[in-house]
């Protein structure tokens, strides 16, 4: 049984796992962004992400150019981040987590419901004008799709972590992360961090959204993606970008391999609930995830 | 009625956290340009809230101040952001020092000078100047702060501070479990900063043996209330005050029984 065990084959596996994996950790990054600096879960990122993809897609439909309505939109994404840091979360401050995180919640429903009044419920294609075939890379298909979305995750990450490690509002952003109370004191803008903060989650909700609405058409269901970053927070951390990327693949690879290898024991389909299960055990054993909440601290 | 000479004026304040619970119903003092002044007092008389109070970082906690004012530079403190206070040179150094611990020393000295809004080159100066005052920071420059020793994250926090080019410094608990070396080398520096540059300091304090070697004026907090106020160099000498108030015995006090227990 073991010796005709395929090994291209399960390589070609855990390669497109890792692959799509890429695409939970840029969902996963919006949330940690926002939780790092004001300690709220924000559920709405979903709602975002819908959003962005569907203002791209209509702007592309009645004819804007391709860079043009990129441009566009990101500043969309960011007037809205503004406004919800604004309008919701400012007057909130200092309320006990689980009021944020409702009103989080129910700004999901609106920004969906906003998304369609403005721009319909019918589902629209999005062609990034990268085509989903398959490519061998040295015996192993893999699709180039989910090549180029890595890649463009990859940058992201790199991009941000840059702007976060070499700028003056980044490290007043990490300021801000490790003592919120203190960044006060200090006399850090907390509101143009946070205005900072809620436009980064504007540009990886919509370089997300356009990933995922190129793979799974832009529709309503598309905010339900946030469901699949969950589990990716909790096995990396709520509080961390490197948790969230190793978070991600590791979510990616082991859904994709559970489905093949085990999934016939439970009938198939298993792919879609598996990382639940992953997350549910991990929580029973490191319930701040893999890199949540290192304190640096003498001993 | 603003007296130009006084830097601070804080006048029968009442502060509550929640709406609900009191925490101070009438602590008074003035501290004048240049001056050091020491609030004393036990664990839960007020100093911390008081301070928090003069910095209008209350509302950050679900504080509030209910009755009475705070003036610095004779304008209302509760009227202006924590972060206006810094810009115009009221600078708290909270209690616990709470340095960013996985920013480098260095990197929390420059998150002071963004604080402040300052220049690059201003911040680089600034550094400079700092790590004079606390050669130590500057060994430790590229250490995350949350590596360092107490008394080291106490300095990084005050020069954290000094970075916002303070005109009245406001430290909480300095001394706080820190040996005792560490203590008095800090209270000299604090003290140097007073002289050289002319910083006004408010400063609260447990260890008012400490506090009042340094201090030019006390006033002393109970239960949320000033009881006492004075030249720190006159309550130094009154042992009834420190008995008192301050919770040291005027002499130790012979142990009345001894216990021998014998395993």
């Amino acid at each position: 049984m073991i010796a005709d065990f395929d090994y291209q084959f399960f390589i070609e596996v855990l390669v497109g796992g890792l692959l799509s994996g890429v695409m939970y950790s840029l969902v996963a990054i919006g949330f940690v962004l926002i939780y790092k600096t004001s300690g709220v879960l924000n559920f709405a990122q979903g709602a975002l992400l819908l959003f962005a993809a569907l203002t791209f897609v209509s702007l592309v439909e009645r004819g804007v150019p391709f860079a043009l309505a990129l441009v566009v939109t990101f500043a969309i994404m960011v007037a809205i981040g503004v406004a919800i840091e604004r309008t919701v979360l400012r007057p909130l401050t200092n309320k006990p987590p689980i009021t944020l995180f409702m009103a989080t919640l129910g700004l999901s429903y609106i920004i969906e419901g906003a998304a369609q009044l403005i721009w319909g419920t019918q589902v629209h294609g999005l062609d990034l004008g990268i085509e989903d075939v398959p490519l061998e890379v040295g015996g192993v298909l893999i699709s180039q799709f989910d090549i180029f979305a890595a890649v463009v995750a990859a940058g992201m990450v790199v991009l941000l972590s840059r702007f976060f490690r070499y700028t003056r509002i980044g490290l007043a952003f990490r300021a801000v992360a490790d003592d919120q109370f203190a960044a006060l004191a200090v006399g850090l803008r907390l509101p143009l961090i946070w205005a900072t903060v809620w436009a980064a989650a504007g540009l990886v909700a919509l370089v997300a959204g356009l990933l995922w609405g190129a793979r799974l058409g832009v529709q309503f269901s598309l905010s339900l993606v946030v469901l699949k970053a969950l589990p990716v927070l909790v096995l990396g951390g709520f509080d961390s970008i490197l948790g969230a990327i190793v978070g991600g693949l590791l979510i990616g690879a082991s859904e994709k391999l559970a489905e093949v290898y085990i999934g016939d024991y439970f009938g198939g389909g298993i792919e879609s609930w598996f990382a639940y299960v992953v997350a549910l055990v991990f929580l029973l054993i490191r319930p701040s995830g893999l890199f949540g909440q290192k304190l640096v601290e003498r001993v | 009625m603003h007296n130009d000479d006084i830097i601070l004026a804080v006048d029968a304040v009442h502060a509550t956290y929640n709406h609900a619970i009191t925490a101070l119903h009438g602590v008074g003092f003035q501290i004048r340009r240049g001056e050091i002044l020491a609030l004393l007092g036990a664990n839960g008389a007020g100093k911390t809230t008081t301070l928090k109070a003069v910095s209008n970082l209350l509302p950050a906690e679900r504080g509030q101040v209910n009755a009475g004012s705070i003036r610095y530079d004779g304008s209302d403190v509760s009227r202006r952001a924590p972060g206006d206070l810094v810009r115009a040179g009221l600078v708290p150094v909270l209690e616990g020092r709470h340095c960013f611990k996985s920013l480098s020393v260095e990197d929390n000295l420059v998150a002071g000078g963004i604080g402040r809004s300052g220049r690059r080159a201003e911040i680089n100066a600034d550094l400079e100047r700092i790590y004079a005052y606390f050669p130590r920071l500057k060994e430790k420059r590229r250490t995350l702060s949350g590596l360092t020793s107490g008394g080291e994250q106490q300095m990084t926090a005050i020069g954290r501070a000094l970075m916002s080019r303070p005109r009245l410094l406001v430290l909480d608990e300095p001394s706080m479990g820190l040996a005792p070396l560490i203590v008095q080398d800090i209270f000299q520096t604090l003290k140097k900063l007073n002289r050289d540059t002319g910083l006004s300091i408010l400063v609260a304090e447990q260890n008012s043996a400490v506090a009042l070697k340094y201090a030019d004026q006390a006033t002393v907090l109970e239960n949320g209330v000033s009881v006492l106020s004075g030249a720190a160099a006159d309550l130094r000498q009154r042992e009834d005050i420190r008995a008192f108030y301050l919770g040291q015995e005027a002499s130790p006090a012979p142990r009345s029984t001894h216990l021998h227990a014998v395993a």
